[in-house]
């Protein structure tokens, strides 16, 4: 893993081994989610790899019913709506992501500062092309614990 | 930083813009063209089209709705400009201001004299699935799009941020559009140019001629809150909350100052401009501001050396209700929080307030077509300032200073410019 570069497509194989990795900066320290070839708090170019312990809450959010074709090939639409959020991990830095698990029909019940883990679901790519948007990958979701 | 200042003098000298709507049959470059026309006709002493040293053309989507790269060519191609320098600039929802930024810079930097700088959108050609994916590039593909995230996904999280920190309600956000519709009813480019009170009537009526149960709204909030009339689009953001999807083509005549009388007696002058880039929304420290837009405000306020009072009225940039609440606390014009989100609903930025903002309909109602829209917003500033905006026009003010502000995404790139009639 140490010599996997600070890339998506780093982060989306680690996430098919079911762990979340992000980037820290070996000079100050920082955490950074998602990863980072350089570092945002001293401009460091001295990145490692760590493994996070998947906790995390919610931020803000919204639900959403007609979705990007990743979402819809998925079956989620106006019926179906779907809760996409930034979520804040005990680590510190804040990634976009889907929340399983929380009253998408009400959303004025979901709650700002709710608790979440981090799961991995399989979906399609995002892409205009469908023969790109067909290949399944493994993404980083949390879900409401 | 130093205070940085334009090397020359530059100047808005006309302006023309194609119909904004839904325009089966119109390219990107015959929408120019009509923008073009209607530039030249604009300029009071008139253009000698072979004056123009350069074309600058914003575009966020021509790849994909068209399937045509590298617009600019095209658009002077058939504005007859050939062999003129074309630049096709892409930055999202401010690809516009960012073209027309670039075109002040050419002329600021004594290669130019005379620029022609705007923007371009065919957005009607695919289905919303294909809109909604196309838009949603303008974010992160890599790392919000990853999440499910829509462009309206995207602000609706910004929305619920405010709400959750200032209390703000759906009914604050639903006062912006009703403002803004009532500003865009009297503007005949507005592509919606109706009030919710008359697009209540007319659904109304609709429903009677066709001998179903009539909806029983008394006021334009019953129609808002009404969930098959008003849908949920992205939580808490409902359809009225969103602008349209938009065909259309807008530009400007940029001029260097010391010609500018040349053209017309009453140029404005372009005396402050910032433009400033921003992160992914989670890698941001605030939800609730966008702060691309308060650096580049400083850097234009600086630039022109006046400061938020001093600005008599704004085009700012209302993609979304809750874009609005907070283009004006970031520009400085009202407090973050409350004092911006109850700005509307309290007539303090309608036509007669004391910040008028959106005069034109905004977004909302004159339409959106992305990368156009940034010159669209200074079409109606060269208007108020020249006092040519008609029953728009701002009552018992001087509009000789005013400021345009254009966000690219969420956020990811904002143009803020300071213009003044002397
Ligand atoms: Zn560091």
């Amino acid at each position: 893993m140490s010599d996997m570069p600070f890339t998506a497509t780093s982060f989306d194989k680690l996430c098919g081994e079911k762990k979340l990795m992000a980037t820290r900066c070996k000079d100050c320290g920082k955490v950074e989610l998602p990863p980072r070839p350089i570092c945002t708090g001293c401009n460091s170019q001295n990145i490692e790899w760590t493994e996070l312990n998947g906790k995390g809450k919610i931020v803000s959010f919204t639900v959403i019913g007609v979705g990007p074709w990743t979402m819809i090939s998925e079956g989620y639409d106006r019926n179906n709506p779907y809760c996409s959020g930034i979520v804040e991990v005990e680590e510190g830095p804040r990634i976009s992501t889907q929340i399983m698990g929380v009253d998408v029909a009400n959303p004025e019940n979901i709650k700002v500062g709710t608790p979440v883990t981090a799961d991995f679901v399989e979906r399609g790519s995002f892409s205009l092309v469908p023969e790109v948007a067909n290949v399944r990958k493994t993404y980083l979701v949390f879900k409401a614990s | 930083m130093s205070k940085r200042k334009l090397g020359r003098g530059v100047a808005v000298a006309g302006y023309g813009m194609s119909k904004f709507g839904v325009l089966p049959g119109l390219d990107c470059r015959d929408m120019f063209v009509d923008a073009f026309k209607d530039l030249v006709n604009s300029v009071d002493k008139g253009l000698d089209p072979k004056d123009v040293e350069a074309n600058y053309v914003g575009c966020c989507g021509a790849w994909n709705w068209e399937a045509q790269a590298g617009i600019a060519k095209w658009c002077t191609d058939w504005a007859n400009l050939v062999p003129i320098p074309s630049t096709t600039i892409d930055n999202a929802c401010a690809s516009a201001s960012v073209a027309i930024r670039n075109g002040i810079i050419g002329i600021a930097s004594g290669l130019y004299d005379v620029v022609l700088a705007g923007g371009v959108e065919k957005m009607t050609t695919l289905p919303t699935e294909g809109t909604t994916l196309v838009l949603a590039t303008g974010a992160d593909k890599t790392w919000e799009c990853y999440a499910g995230y829509t462009f309206p996904g995207l602000y609706a999280t910004m929305a619920t941020a405010h709400m959750n920190e200032y209390g703000t309600t759906p009914e604050d956000l639903m006062a912006v559009a009703i403002k803004n519709h009532n500003n865009g009813a009297i503007n005949p480019v507005a592509q919606m140019p109706n009030t919710i009170t008359q697009i209540m009537e007319q659904r109304q009526a609709r429903a009677r001629e066709k001998g179903k149960p009539v909806p029983g709204w008394v006021t334009e909030m019953d129609f808002l809150h009404d969930d098959q009339y008003n849908p949920m689009v992205a939580w808490p953001l409902r359809l009225f909350d969103c602008c349209p999807i938009t065909d259309g083509a807008a530009c400007v005549l940029l001029v260097a100052e010391d010609i500018a009388k040349n053209f017309t007696d009453t140029p404005i002058y372009v005396t402050g401009t910032g433009q400033a880039s921003g992160r992914a929304l989670h890698s941001r420290d605030t939800l609730t501001s966008i702060p691309a837009s308060q650096i580049a405000a400083k850097q234009a306020y600086e630039m022109a050396g006046v400061g938020p009072a001093d600005i008599k009225i704004a085009e700012v940039h209302d993609c979304f209700t809750i874009a609005e609440v907070m283009a004006i606390s970031d520009l400085g014009f009202f407090k973050p929080g409350k004092d911006a989100a109850t700005a509307a609903a309290e007539g303090k930025t309608a036509r007669d307030g004391i910040k008028p903002i959106n005069t034109s309909g905004g977004l909302k109602c004159k339409g959106h077509p992305v990368g156009a829209s940034g010159a669209g917003m200074i079409g109606e500033v060269f208007h108020q300032m020249r006092g040519e905006a008609g029953a728009r026009q701002v009552p018992n003010m001087d509009v000789n200073l005013a400021m345009t502000h254009n966000v690219g995404a969420h956020g990811t790139t904002v143009v803020v410019q300071i213009y003044e009639r002397r």
